[in-house]
């Protein structure tokens, strides 16, 4: 599978259009990367700046999807497309609305940091955290790679990652839970640390449903409610 | 209710939706073709076709020019035997009888397998005539028979209404799109089996275009359709099964829906796609 799937049409104004599309798809994904990136290192160094920009980008994220929805609308009025070229199209409908739910959580999570902030008090969770977030970018990451690039290879990688990060996740809950305990007066913080860390654990999530869209790009198979297992064998097959 | 029967339920109604997406049940097929070759002259045009046509279904073809989608369709109802030095092998079983077998009329056989061509071709009569045509050459001329008929065939047609003050007004008079459908009522009029249609909404403006093929999804109620047609979405439209031909062979063929999201074969899908290989 190469970029050429894209290519080839006897009306270059059809290629122009789809090579479009897809950049600006590569494009909000880099934003919403950004935006993750950005509220985890202002929820652990106190950023409230960073945590504004987040927030702002929000808007932008939102923009975009605008747009690429009404493209996408304008081409399968004027084109008909079909196959791959359907496929495609139908694809990213549905991946830039994942990608404004994780945008919206990573704004979740900047709000929490400003929250935090305000509260001056300190988490003792971050470098777990830390090391939680960066699996769920690689998993982003990896997607919108496998988008740009019209392949599944990673996508069981990537789908494998997300029970490793459920792992952090049950045990970062549980040391906040411990934490709780411990002294009622850190609820209110730790609760917004347990909110952030569940925006990751979505964002996981929806980094999975992205890969399984990109099969059904690829293949024409819709993966989204199999087992693991049976997941696993449309994907070689 | 207890969790057990909950459980027992949600497993039987996850068995039924099961079987609905699974059941595959298989067509009854109205035509076979078998290992068909057809050539003009030295050329082959046709190289070995293998083809099943299900009953009361529409099959369309499609495939760029000259890639003998028309060839193929005409080789149903022996159209190609007015061509001069054209050579045919193989079978085409309608019913289980091969229509070129010696024994089988021509004639006969042409009256089970209707035709319709891209341009509409009424006679220079009235539409009433148009219409009881076929009855007459067959020796029907009892008034009250043909004067069902051809309501039926216009009903069926989806043009009594409109036609009904006008049945003996000349066929010449009326519009494109009407013509067409009349020549269908024609063709319907002597109830064949199969209908052959070759481009029947090519000539015609889109909202004409679409009483065509609504009448064709009506029409596969009773009768087995093929279609040619260039316009791939009214392939995709209409039709129930599809068939890509290219260069004289049926490259795939499948149901309409599977066809058009997730072809097989490449050529298929450049094609579809509107891409060169």
């Amino acid at each position: 599978m190469d970029n050429s799937k894209i290519g080839h049409h006897i009306s270059g104004q059809f290629n122009k259009e789809l090579e479009d599309i897809r950049n600006k798809v590569l494009a909000m994904g880099g934003v919403v990367e950004q935006q993750i990136e950005y509220a985890i290192r202002s929820f652990t160094t106190n950023d409230t700046e960073l945590a504004e920009l987040v927030i702002k980008q929000d808007n932008q994220v939102d923009a975009m999807e605008m747009e690429i929805d009404l493209e996408c609308t304008q081409i399968l009025a004027l084109r008909q497309p079909a196959a791959f070229d359907l496929r495609l199209l139908l694809t990213v409908l549905k991946i830039i609305n994942e990608l404004e739910i994780v945008g919206d959580l990573a704004e979740r999570i900047a709000k929490m940091a400003i929250q935090v902030s305000e509260n001056d008090s300190r988490i003792d969770q971050y470098y777990e955290i830390q090391h939680m977030a960066e699996l769920v970018q690689e998993m982003l990451h990896g997607a919108l790679d496998g988008f740009a690039r019209l392949s599944i290879d990673e996508v069981s990688t990537i789908i494998n990652q997300d029970d490793s990060v459920d792992r952090e996740y049950a045990s970062i809950v549980r040391q906040l839970i411990t934490h709780m305990m411990e002294d009622p007066r850190n609820i209110t913080r730790t609760l917004n640390a347990l909110w952030s860390v569940r925006a990751l654990e979505r964002i996981g999530d929806h980094s999975c449903y992205i890969c399984k869209h990109l099969i059904f790009m690829v293949k024409g198979e819709d993966v989204r409610h199999l087992s693991p297992k049976e997941l696993e064998q449309k994907i070689k097959a | 209710m207890t969790t057990q029967e909950a459980r027992t339920h949600a497993i039987n109604m996850s068995s039924v939706l099961n079987t609905r997406m699974t059941r595959n049940e298989p067509e009854e097929i109205s035509i076979k073709i078998e290992s068909l070759r057809l050539s003009y002259g030295q050329k082959e045009a046709l190289h070995g076709i293998d083809m099943e046509i299900p009953k009361r279904k529409v099959t369309a073809y499609i495939g760029p020019s000259g890639c003998g989608k028309s060839t193929l369709l005409r080789c149903i109802n022996r159209m190609n035997d007015l061509v001069d030095s054209v050579k045919i092998e193989g079978k085409i079983l309608l019913d289980n009888e091969n229509i070129y077998d010696k024994s089988v009329n021509v004639a006969d056989l042409r009256r089970r397998v209707g035709m319709v061509f891209q341009k509409p071709n009424p006679f220079p009569k009235s539409i009433f005539e148009n219409v009881a045509y076929g009855l007459r050459i067959q020796g029907i001329n009892d008034k009250r028979i043909l004067q069902e008929t051809v309501e039926n065939a216009l009903r069926g047609a989806a043009l009594w209404d409109e036609m009904k003050d006008r049945l003996h007004d000349n066929a010449l008079g009326m519009s494109g799109g009407q013509q067409q459908r009349l020549v269908i009522a024609r063709a319907i009029a002597i109830e064949p089996e199969v209908l052959l249609l070759d481009e029947p909404a090519s000539a015609l403006d889109p909202i004409s275009t679409l009483k065509i093929e609504e009448l064709i999804n009506e029409l596969k109620e009773k009768y087995t359709i093929v279609i040619v047609t260039h316009n791939m979405q009214q392939a995709a439209r209409v039709s129930d099964y599809t068939a890509f031909m290219y260069m004289g062979d049926l490259i795939e063929m499948g149901p309409t829906s599977e066809l058009f999201t997730n072809p097989r074969k490449k050529q298929t899908e450049d094609y579809i796609t509107g891409r060169y290989g």
